[in-house]
């Protein structure tokens, strides 16, 4: 066996390996931020937040921010007059393995201007914390879920973070991490047995499981206040 | 033992006009009292196997009686991990997961993706490919819809839309087998072309579908649009306004329902729609019925795109002529050693660009399709995300469907237009 078919199959059982580009790259070049509005005026009043400017794939802006006041900076994106970021498209991370940190990364779009804008929060591996986003837009939610399910960003102030794509008692980790081996961590025989003990109170939240669970007395009213059925309740007793 | 007997009087609706024709409002509650009738609460399973949430949908509901308090739902159940599957793949590769995502319109995903490549890579695609794909996507768009509408057809139990709908969607699967060899999983593009030219022969059968097609739809309007059935299933059923909609992240119909006319292929053109004639259709409630509308309106704009489509498809080449980009010709590897080591090295080594990172979205069949690619300069993504338009669509229905009838649920579940292959992938 050729090393090169040798390392292929390693990589199913390790992570996906760097492929052989220029290496991991966060990011690029830092570019003219006065040509686009939005970028040259965040830098103005956010100058102390606003770490890097980059433009990629010929025209796309993506700023990066402090992640300890991104919901500062979204909110004034989203509301400000002149750029009303309206429709959050996307919120999700990348994980360019290594140890390098993890980024969170908002597609922000503007109906009203035709605007687009990306915004990424880069969060060191061993503090992977940020504000939810949902009070600003509640779009933000179930995305949200999804990069909590499959990279561990716990999102401060989610009103229902939860495990949304994998199984809720899913203990393998984070599939979506580099260091994560595309055939899972546990061993196929392993993964069988949890998916057969599964317990069946497991399929529901807590939220469900509560529900009827508290009996309730029933009571039937002697008699109804009015209308056309008046009168005729107590006919059988 | 005591019997407990509730007599109602049965009246006529003074809403419902003359002769069973349209009203503005569906059948209303009686007026009597509520019956104080003292219970709990109760959760019911719908799904994840049941044919009302149109695929591996599991919505657990809390219902008082008949009344939806809260649907809570539960997906993953075709998760496929494609993302983590393009991580170990070239560019080209990837494209054969893309068509496996949203399988009632593949042919829009195999376009979005590759033109986000196309984007992130810098590789330009030639005049005809441009046309060709707008083709694909338009006839897909229909081809999606035709679902859509046969479904939730039979969601408020007519039949007949269905058999009507499936017999044009098959026409359109002929199309793309006599294209792609496949009729669901199309894997059509290539990174800067198509896998082939279309076939001879294969605008005149689009022609014939174009001309024989909008006849359907106008039997189909007949049979639906004023249906009283219909119109007291959907009027009032799920409406959203447009600042909620646009908050909760809705998109494409559902979105234009609201009244919010923002469509991807207006806004942020792509492939030169700017120049095409056509209009986007917006509701003005926001509810199941408006969302219906807006579809049956988009099938006939589409019809007309791919009309002018097919006037202005220009001859030459399909591919884009780079050697680093296209792969030679299958003769060429046959007969020419050149050629082969070309094609060797091309798909041994895959396509290389700068690095960087492009979010590309597409007005796909069920809103904004984003493709989010990040390349670390290599021939793999380090990242590939899709921004599934469904996923989003259905978590806003806990928010339409409580106060609502268990019923209603799944008229607003079929009228969000959901596939789960892209919601779970």
């Amino acid at each position: 066996m050729t090393d090169e078919a040798k390392s292929g199959l390693d990589a199913v059982e390790e992570g996906p390996t760097p492929s052989d580009g220029s290496g991991p790259q966060a990011a690029g070049a830092p570019a003219d931020r006065n040509a686009h509005p939005s970028v040259a005026a965040l830098f103005e009043r956010f100058h102390d937040a606003v770490r890097h400017h980059e433009v990629n794939a010929g025209d796309q802006h993506v700023v990066h921010v402090d992640p300890a006041r991104n919901i500062e900076i979204l909110t004034w994106l989203r509301d400000d007059p002149a750029h009303r970021y309206d429709l959050l498209a996307d919120v999700t991370a990348v994980d360019y393995g290594g140890g390098q940190p993890i980024q969170v990364v908002y597609q922000l779009w503007s109906i009203p201007n035709r605007r687009a804008l990306r915004v990424k929060c880069l969060l060191p591996v061993d503090a992977l914390e940020i504000d939810s986003v949902v009070p600003l837009w509640n779009a933000a939610n179930w995305l949200e879920r999804e990069v909590y399910d499959l990279f561990g960003v716990t999102f401060r102030g989610h009103p229902d973070l939860r495990r949304i794509l994998m199984p809720h008692d899913y203990a393998e980790g984070y599939p979506l991490r580099k260091d994560f081996p595309l055939r899972g961590r546990f061993s196929r025989a392993e993964q069988t047995r949890r998916a057969l003990n599964q317990d069946v109170d497991r399929f529901y939240i807590p939220a469900e499981r509560a529900v009827g669970r508290e009996p309730q007395e029933v009571t039937f009213p002697s008699q109804p206040a009015s209308g056309p059925g008046a009168g005729s309740d107590e006919s059988g007793a | 033992m005591a019997q407990k007997t509730i007599e109602y009087t049965v009246g006529r609706n003074p809403e419902m006009g003359p002769g069973g024709l349209p009203t503005a409002s569906p059948l209303e509650p009686f007026d009597i009292p509520e019956p104080q009738l003292g219970s709990e609460h109760m959760l019911i399973n719908i799904g994840p196997q049941h044919p009302a949430t149109h695929g591996v949908l599991r919505l657990v509901c809390e219902l008082d009686g008949e009344t939806v308090l809260n649907v809570t739902p539960h997906i993953g159940f075709l998760h496929s991990s494609f993302e983590k599957l393009g991580e170990y793949r070239t560019w080209n590769q990837i494209v054969p997961l893309t068509d496996r995502m949203d399988y009632l319109a593949p042919l829009i995903y195999n376009c979005a993706y590759v033109m986000a490549v196309e984007k992130l890579l810098g590789i330009e695609v030639t005049e005809r490919c441009k046309v060709v794909r707008v083709i694909l996507m338009e006839l897909d768009r229909i081809f999606g819809h035709l679902l859509w509408l046969g479904t939730t057809a039979i969601d408020v139990g007519a039949f007949t839309p269905f058999l009507y709908t499936f017999e044009e969607r098959e026409r359109i699967y002929r199309m793309h087998e006599g294209y792609t060899g496949a009729r669901i999983t199309t894997s059509a593009t290539r990174v800067g072309g198509m896998m082939a030219d279309l076939p001879e022969g294969w605008i005149g059968e689009l022609e014939h579908f174009l001309d024989t097609f909008p006849r359907t739809l106008a039997e189909v309007h007949r049979l639906l649009t004023n249906n009283q059935i219909l119109i007291g299933r959907t009027q009032g059923v799920g409406a959203i306004g447009p600042e909620d909609a646009v908050n909760y992240g809705f998109t494409g119909p559902n979105l234009r329902a609201s009244g919010v006319a923002y469509d991807v292929r207006k806004d942020n053109p792509y492939y030169d729609y700017e120049t095409y004639d056509f209009e986007v259709p917006i509701g003005e409630n926001g509810d199941c019925y408006d969302r219906y509308l807006v579809r049956m309106e988009e099938m006939n704009q589409s019809v007309s795109i791919l009309r002018q489509a097919i006037d202005r498809l220009p001859d030459g080449p399909i591919n884009n002529p780079d050697p680093a980009v296209s792969l030679p010709s299958k003769t060429d590897c046959m007969s020419d050693m050149e050629s082969m080591i070309h094609h060797f090295k091309l798909i041994t080594e895959g396509i290389k660009g700068p690095p960087g990172d492009c979010y590309y979205p597409v007005e796909a069949s069920k809103g904004e399709l984003g493709m989010y690619l990040v390349s670390d300069g290599g021939p793999k993504p380090v990242r590939w995300r899709v921004r599934p338009p469904s996923f989003v669509n259905i978590s806003v229905i806990n928010k339409l469907a409580q106060g609502h009838l268990i019923a209603d649920l799944i008229m607003i579940n079929a009228s969000l237009d959901i596939v789960l292959g892209e919601i779970d992938r």
